[in-house]
């Protein structure tokens, strides 16, 4: 196990780097003054200028710049913006809020997707079976911005029920209708998963027995049947969290949240590389922890699997 | 977004391998006198005769074939031009004149729906093309070579998948293309096109690496490799047609996904940008409008989410044909 873990961790740090990298390159490594615009009207002072050339090495070439900014990195300091903002204090003020949402999106899409996958996985070709099948496909067609601007319509102005947008402070409760829109696709997908998976091992041998020697119906479904056909479920959760981190700039946008998702958007709108690089280095390391994690936990969920 | 169906593909391939080995022979192992009057059917023949019993098939196929001869000609359905704006009209409601009304500018809604399509099709399509060819071709390479070509390879792979696909849109498309450096349709329509290629090969190189994984071992590889055939034969011969199926799946959702990641991107404003005409222009130029008049999103979502529809339902079908699990 710490072998594995071990092995694991190493493996990670190439697709990191080369991830990060990838975006460094992109955002630093374009032609053209880095100061054009940065000061208003004027020509940045050569103070700044010598100031900011020297923080992030930018009359070294690429590699260089990577190195010093990674060094930085490593010892817990993301940078600043040009107009001298500390990087640490956006991704703290912001990061939070991403992640509340992301997880209620996660919650909701689970609760609502797992239920549907379980009630037409047991119960196949049935009436609710179709529904929830033609339902899922409408969700996967729909773009989140699509879905986004219906549901903020219809609940929020039209109907009143449910908050506009969201407020500064970022309640649980008014994250719900984002989040819902956020999770949306996912949960079309969690439903088709489960139901498969679900179908697929209702036949199985140990149902039966579970069956046979007089199990309630409940625990069949609940402890045997749930736990064997959660792992493409887990699998597909797990990926999804940092996929709903990186997408939620359409959501911020739409119910005005704050979160990285428009952080990193007018950051690259106005070209603050630092900022975008950091950004995207957090949801690069959370969705590479997150695959980790989930490895880790197929060897609870079935006991057959071991990492030697 | 093509993100989720990565984690439903990626995971599920076992489900949709190709199950060749059993009943469904390869063409040449027939004998030649027999193969003229009972020709043995492939996976594709099989799969073909059950696609044509299914309505959901036909339904889909059906729009998906209205939406390309709009895409192609326009001009069979609106004469309008989608551009000619008036301001006199702007926002003015569907009428008998305008069946789905005036946008903003005093557009035409209708010609503007109609003439949007050949952009958001021309991008999903192509990109779809690009996105199987290069990842289906990578996947071969890495899932036939195994050991450190493969490692290599599906590493590179992991660099790009891990990249948020919304995030790493924006950044591609903002850095090669300056707003206000005055760029041409073809410019933006082929940032667009590379963008979504770069940050969706990753997903069909990992469905192509394991259904060959999964298929390198059968007897009729081995027994092509016994009879002297060189490399570049099994592949093309061999492991191509008996490993395509997932990928041929996955790839008709990939162009329903593709439009709608097209009309985000153009939504963000990052991707297609006026004067081009593509729903997610329209959409995005309706943003600042949706609460006073929601008719300027209904008509252009509405057709997104339909064409959107029809390349997922018609995957669906493919999926159901190809899988011999659920015959």
């Amino acid at each position: 196990m710490g072998r594995y873990l071990l092995r694991r961790l190493l493996q990670l740090i190439p697709v990191f780097i080369g991830t990060t990298f990838f975006i460094f390159v992109l955002v630093w490594a374009v032609p053209g003054d880095p100061f054009a615009g940065k000061c208003g009207d004027r020509r940045c002072p050569d103070a700044y200028v010598d100031f900011m050339t020297d923080k992030y090495k930018l009359d070294q070439n690429i590699f260089v710049q990577y190195g010093s900014y990674m060094k930085n990195l490593l010892q817990g300091d993301f940078g600043q913006t040009f107009g001298g903002r500390s990087i640490n204090e956006i991704v703290s003020n912001a990061y939070p809020n991403t992640l509340k949402l992301a997880l209620v999106a996660l919650a909701v899409e689970a609760l609502i997707g797992l239920t549907a996958g379980v009630l037409t996985g047991l119960k196949r070709n049935g009436f609710l079976d179709n529904l929830v099948l033609v339902s899922t496909l409408f969700l996967i067609a729909l773009p989140t911005f699509v879905t986004g601007f219906v549901l903020q319509w219809l609940l929020g102005v039209k109907w009143g029920i449910a908050p506009v947008t969201v407020s500064g402070d970022v309640a649980f409760s008014e994250l719900l209708v984002p989040g819902f829109v956020l999770g949306s696709t996912s949960m079309a997908y969690i439903a088709r998963l489960s139901r498969t998976s679900i179908a697929e091992n209702r036949r199985a041998d140990y149902v039966r027995t579970a069956i046979a020697k007089g199990l309630p119906m409940r625990r069949v479904v609940g402890v045997h049947l749930l736990r064997n056909s959660m792992i493409p479920v887990i699998t597909f959760l797990g990926t999804d969290l940092g996929a709903l981190m990186g997408g939620s700039v359409v959501t911020e946008g739409i119910f005005n949240i704050n979160g990285i998702g428009r952080e990193v958007f007018r950051a690259i709108i106005t070209k603050e590389g630092a900022t975008v690089v950091s950004i995207v280095v957090i949801l690069v390391l959370v969705y590479l922890l997150m695959n980790l994690l989930i490895d880790l936990l197929y060897a609870a969920l079935d006991p057959r699997i071991r990492y030697e | 977004m093509s993100d989720p169906t990565v984690g439903s593909m990626a995971t599920t391939p076992p489900a949709e391998q190709p199950t060749v080995a059993g009943g469904t022979a390869p063409p040449d192992s027939g004998l030649p006198a027999n193969a003229k009057r009972d020709q043995p059917r492939g996976l594709l023949g099989d799969a073909w005769i059950d696609l044509r019993r299914k309505p959901l098939f036909w339904i889909s196929a059906t729009i998906i074939l209205l939406f390309l001869v709009m895409a192609a000609f326009p001009s069979l359905f609106t004469s309008v031009d989608p551009t000619q704006g008036d301001l006199a009209r702007s926002r003015v409601e569907p009428s008998g004149d305008a069946w789905f009304g005036y946008d903003v500018q005093g557009r035409d809604v209708y010609a503007r729906v109609i003439h949007g399509a050949r952009a958001s099709i021309l991008v999903a399509v192509l990109a779809t093309l690009g996105t199987v060819l290069i990842g289906g071709a990578i996947g071969i390479l890495a899932g036939f070579w195994g050991s450190w070509v493969d490692a290599l390879l599906s590493r590179i792979a992991d660099v790009f998948f891990g990249l948020p696909f919304v995030l790493g849109a924006i950044v591609i498309l903002t850095t090669f293309n300056k707003p206000g450096s005055g760029n041409s349709y073809m410019k933006i329509v082929s940032l667009v096109l590379f963008s979504l290629i770069v940050l969706g090969w990753p997903v069909s190189m990992r469905i192509m690496r394991s259904s060959v994984l999964a298929t390198k071992q059968a007897d009729y590889i081995m027994a092509a490799r016994a009879l002297g055939a060189g490399s570049g034969r099994i592949i093309l011969k061999h492991l191509l047609p008996n490993t395509l199926a997932p990928l041929l799946v996955y790839s008709t959702i990939l162009v329903g996904s593709f439009i709608g990641a097209e009309a985000t991107l153009s939504f963000l404003g990052v991707g297609l940008q006026s004067p081009v005409v593509s729903w997610g222009v329209m959409i995005s130029e309706t943003r600042d409008w949706v609460r006073v008049s929601p008719f300027l999103l209904f008509f252009p979502a509405t057709f997104l989410v339909i064409a959107v529809l029809a390349f997922v339902m018609l995957g669906e079908a493919v999926r159901e044909a190809l899988d011999p699990k659920l015959r």
